[in-house]
């Protein structure tokens, strides 16, 4: 029971959230969405682990919410505008989280989008990179 | 008869209405976005529109991951401005317009197009910034508002061909309305940019400039290029653009650009902006 690999799959640095991927990430997704009300993101910040378990996600799901580990969030199902909720309740905004998925700090990353963004050299795809 | 007037595809970036939010129009970060649509904000001023369809997305705001309408159309009297995680903007709620929703709904769908019929619903900033960006910050908004919320969260969004399709079917349904009202439908989110994963921050000018010609000159080559090419050529999040191809279709094959800006950055996008009178 299986598909062939999607092409949008040889994009670099990249999870498209596909059918597949929410599938797996309903749960973790639904965690996220509640963060939306202020009573439930200090619930939340007082016991994360209490508070994780009310939701069936897999245990590299809760893991990966604890330690902030977020392109592992990515690419167990979380979607980027749910995923950053959980960054917004550590009252951090949407760029610390993207430069953290960058690997960068913060300053590197408003540069890099102050002097035009990543280029698409070499980020356009996994087998232009290998040829 | 209701008659679209115009388009408007802007860039729909929620760390701009943050900047108005918080008063921080001024700094030099921001001062070349708001410069941009100075020309915007006197034309819509003077243009005085009755409706404005927006055609936007929600970003697991009014949507949880319990249903996803690849269409939804606002059909509600008002819709309240949601708290994303940090409260909601401080902004006037939406005022709709139910009766020429619901005529659109039924026109929609028996031209194929089957909506999805929203009748409670927030809003969020894909839809409140642009009104920040051409209305400015009034008590009230001077318009009001049909939402169209298109799923480009979870991949496939429609594709451009489809919305451009839909864009034709909606200025069917607003011609269909008996009423002397002035029509602008907007195209929002994009434009090259990328927000997730080691990649995030791809922007693409060259993409940026040449979708920004094509939609005045050369609509239906736009409305050929494939979900992998946004998505691969423009970064993970660019699919936003198909929703201007909505707007595109609904204007008709003649246009007039009157107005185009584009800047690097906004946050982590490409802001893009324009203004087409139809002919």
């Amino acid at each position: 029971m299986s598909k062939q690999p999607e092409e949008y799959e040889d994009i670099p640095g990249t999870w498209v959230f596909d059918a597949q991927r929410a599938r797996k990430g309903y749960h973790l997704n639904a965690f996220f969405y509640s963060l939306m009300k202020a009573e439930n993101r200090a619930e939340f910040l007082a016991d994360e682990h209490k508070y994780l378990e009310k939701f069936p996600m897999t245990e590299a799901q809760r893991d990966a919410v604890m330690k902030r580990a977020w392109n592992t969030l990515l690419e167990l199902g979380g979607v980027s505008y749910a995923i950053v909720k959980l960054a917004f309740t550590d009252k951090k905004s949407y760029q610390h989280m993207a430069s953290k998925m960058a690997g960068v700090s913060e300053s590197d990353y408003v540069n890099m989008m102050l002097s035009g963004g990543r280029s698409l050299d070499g980020w356009r795809s996994k087998s232009e990179r290998r040829s | 008869m209701a008659r679209i007037i115009a388009g408007i595809g802007t860039s729909h970036t929620p760390a701009i209405g943050a900047a108005v939010d918080n008063g921080k129009t001024g700094e030099p970060y921001w001062t070349p976005v708001f410069k941009g649509y100075e020309p915007s904000k006197k034309w819509m001023a003077e243009t005085a529109p009755d409706v404005a369809i927006i055609v936007y997305n929600d970003h697991v705001n009014a949507f949880d991951f319990k249903i996803i309408p690849t269409f939804g159309l606002g059909c509600a009297a008002e819709f309240p401005i949601a708290d994303e995680g940090w409260g909601a903007r401080p902004v006037p709620a939406v005022q709709g317009y139910p009766e020429l929703a619901a005529h659109m709904v039924q026109s929609l769908v028996l031209d194929e197009f089957d909506m999805t019929i929203v009748n409670e619903m927030q809003v969020d900033h894909g839809l409140t910034v642009p009104l920040t960006l051409l209305f400015g910050q009034p008590q009230a908004w001077p318009v009001r508002v049909i939402p169209l919320a298109v799923n480009v969260v979870q991949y496939p969004a429609p594709t451009g061909h489809r919305c451009y399709m839909l864009g034709k079917a909606i200025k069917k349904a607003v011609e269909s309305w008996d009423e002397e009202l002035k029509v602008v439908i907007f195209g929002t989110g994009g434009m090259s940019h990328q927000i997730q994963g080691p990649r995030a921050g791809l922007i693409n000018k060259e993409f940026d400039k040449a979708f920004l010609d094509g939609l005045t000159r050369d609509p239906e080559r736009l409305a050929q290029i494939p979900p992998l090419e946004y998505l691969r050529d423009a970064g993970a999040e660019a699919i936003e653009l198909v929703m201007w191809l909505m707007m595109r279709g609904a204007l008709g094959e003649r246009v007039r650009e009157v107005h185009r800006f584009y800047h690097v950055p906004a946050s982590s996008t490409g802001v893009g902006h324009i203004i087409l009178e139809t002919a």
